[in-house]
């Protein structure tokens, strides 16, 4: 009789809890979940990510219900979805600009971690986590954009995939496995929606280890020191999910401007021209978030050195724990690799100007140069600079940073906020 | 331990709770409103397209199809059944009393012209097409359709006489354009 009053005083969603333990997962890792209490907003870019993800997963599916992955009819279905299917030119709009967006969401998401030393001990796991959601990305992307079969689509595809033939001997042959023939046709099409359609599950699981990696350790934040007491944190609810959400209403403002007043700005007109394989468009660029590596790429005289590099320029990144070894993690502490941060910073966006520009006289050496600074800055001047970087004195701990900043009359710099 | 901090800063005194309310109210009522208006356009999309809405009529020329012959087409995807009744099969058709039916209606309402009987070749049932279009198709024990799935009887004016059919077969909207020729939705 006790037993059966306990039980009903629990109610039902205790019930539930008590043998599958859902609530208590929400309420640990949503709610009560300690985070830093100075988290600026460079942090809303995780949960973000986190949100394009789940719309380019919504619109892709219903997309996947217009589409056929037939080089006959491919490019009139997409056609059909944008004139005869309800409400289809938003779907593909969002969908096409969603990409872009994840792009735009994820480079300052890693940006972001690049300059708070979000990589170092003990976070290695987490970072290395998300180079492989940026690899499975890139190649999500980059089959999304083969399935249109425009021009672009074609002649990227057909450009990206003989990039494996830069490899000896074995090279020919993994380009005729990658097409499933002896060019871009239709069997590359099929089994290119058939991955780009499971990807973004893939990055779904990798995700989910992402942020098993992440609530291991906590968030990192700007000051970059360990959360030492209870002081320093805040609930993640109400504090963070409420900034979340308004970064979340800037974000969509932006995402939607560009989906309804430019939703081909970030496109290339040659890809609604219809794939032709017996015409090569004049100047071929892949989509804006490629063209850093596609720089990198041209850079280099050699075709397998150049692609070697390309590669490398991703890979990288997965050595980055090690690379930079100084024991201080923010660059707000550090002034040296503060200025070549920044300079790394522009670098990136030059890599990517020279990416979108015929592939001819200065340009090339500007890429040259680019490209040189490019993995100095992780080869050379990271692991100098954790050997003899010598660091400004560090807050005593995260409370005492932010106190120091609200009442010392230290000028805040921009891009950090605390919450009272 | 938020809490105390909280309570050291003595922020409970200064809240504005009907700001606080206004603004919870104003917010989840603008996400909720949002979230709405766009998973209706989303699920908008699965419902049929302009291209799919276009073919919701088809023409027919009834002029090859000789006296006890019957023709098959495609209207919206499903098969209408045209058939060039006899006289006989008019008659039974006619003379059948409609308080037996199952499912009530004389032939009169059934057709435009008598000599003509158009009805959507899906069984009522669990929609299979039913038999009876071919010459050597099994007509049932009424003359007309036979359903092959689960044995439903359909007589000479498409009504369902025996069979776990519910309903009789449906009379798609249609219209004479001439005397030769229909036009079906």
């Amino acid at each position: 009789m006790k037993e059966k009053e306990t039980e009903n005083k629990k109610g039902i969603s205790n019930w539930i809890d008590e043998r599958l333990p859902v609530f208590t997962f929400i309420n640990h890792n949503l709610r009560d979940y300690p985070t830093p209490k100075n988290l600026n907003y460079f942090w809303n870019f995780g949960s973000l990510a986190g949100v394009t993800l789940v719309i380019m997963i919504v619109t892709g599916i219903l997309l996947a219900m217009q589409y056929t992955a037939n080089t006959e009819m491919a490019f009139d279905s997409v056609e059909r979805i944008m004139r005869d299917v309800n409400n289809g030119w938003l779907l593909r709009y969002i969908h096409m600009n969603g990409a872009s967006m994840f792009f735009i969401i994820v480079y300052i998401h890693m940006f972001r971690g690049l300059y708070y030393g979000s990589y170092k001990y003990p976070r290695e796991i987490l970072w290395m986590l998300g180079v492989v959601i940026l690899l499975l990305m890139m190649a999500t992307a980059f089959m999304g954009y083969v399935l249109p079969w425009g021009q672009m689509s074609f002649w990227g595809a057909t450009v990206i995939t003989n990039l494996f033939s830069a490899f000896p001997v074995i090279g020919d042959y993994i380009v005729t496995f990658l097409w499933g023939g002896f060019s871009v046709d239709n069997p590359t099409l099929t089994r290119f929606f058939v991955l780009h359609y499971l990807l973004p599950f893939a990055i779904v699981g990798v995700v989910a280890l992402h942020l098993v990696a992440l609530h291991q350790f906590g968030s990192n934040n700007p000051t970059g020191i360990d959360v030492k007491s209870e002081g320093d944190t805040i609930p993640f609810h109400p504090y963070y999910t409420v900034k979340d959400y308004l970064g979340l209403g800037v974000y969509l403002i932006v995402f939607a401007f560009l989906v309804f007043f430019a939703p081909n700005f970030l496109g290339h007109p040659d890809n609604y021209i219809p794939a032709n394989p017996l015409q090569t468009p004049a100047h071929i660029v892949p989509e804006w978030y490629f063209l850093p590596f596609y720089a990198i790429l041209r850079a280099v005289p050699d075709k397998l050195l150049g692609v070697l590099l390309m590669f490398a320029a991703v890979m990288v990144l997965f050595f980055l724990p090690w690379l930079d070894k100084h024991k201080i993690r923010s660059a707000n502490f550090r002034p040296f690799y503060k200025q070549f941060y920044w300079l790394f910073f522009i670098n990136c966006i030059v890599l990517g100007w020279v990416g979108a520009m015929p592939a001819e006289g200065i340009y090339v050496l500007i890429s040259r140069v680019a490209t040189l600074y490019y993995f100095g800055f992780f080869l050379i001047i990271m692991p100098f600079l954790s050997k003899f970087e010598k660091t400004t004195d560090l807050p005593s701990s995260i409370s005492a940073a932010v106190i120091s900043e609200k009442f010392d009359n230290r000028e805040p710099s921009s891009s950090e906020s605390y919450v009272k | 331990m938020s809490e105390k901090n909280l309570k050291d800063k003595d922020l409970s005194d200064s809240v504005d709770e009907e700001k606080r309310d206004f603004l919870f109210i104003t917010t989840a009522g603008l996400a909720v409103a949002g979230g709405a208006v766009t998973a209706f356009s989303l699920i908008d999309t699965m419902n049929p397209a302009k291209d799919v809405l276009a073919l919701s009529t088809t023409e027919v020329d009834l002029a090859p199809i000789e006296e006890g012959q019957s023709l098959t087409v495609m209207w919206r995807g499903k098969p209408i059944f045209i058939r060039h009744r006899t006289s006989e099969e008019i008659r039974t058709a006619n003379n059948t009393s409609v308080n037996e039916l199952k499912h009530m209606a004389s032939d009169e309402s059934r057709v435009k012209n008598p000599k003509w009987l158009v009805v959507v070749g899906v069984c009522t049932h669990l929609g299979c097409v039913p038999l009876g279009q071919k010459i050597g198709d099994n007509k049932g024990e009424f003359g007309g359709w036979f359903c092959p799935c689960h044995g439903s009887h359909y007589d000479t004016s498409g009504r369902i006489r025996k069979g776990p059919a519910p309903l009789n077969l449906e009379v798609p909207p249609y219209d004479f354009v001439s005397d030769e020729i229909i036009k079906i939705g």
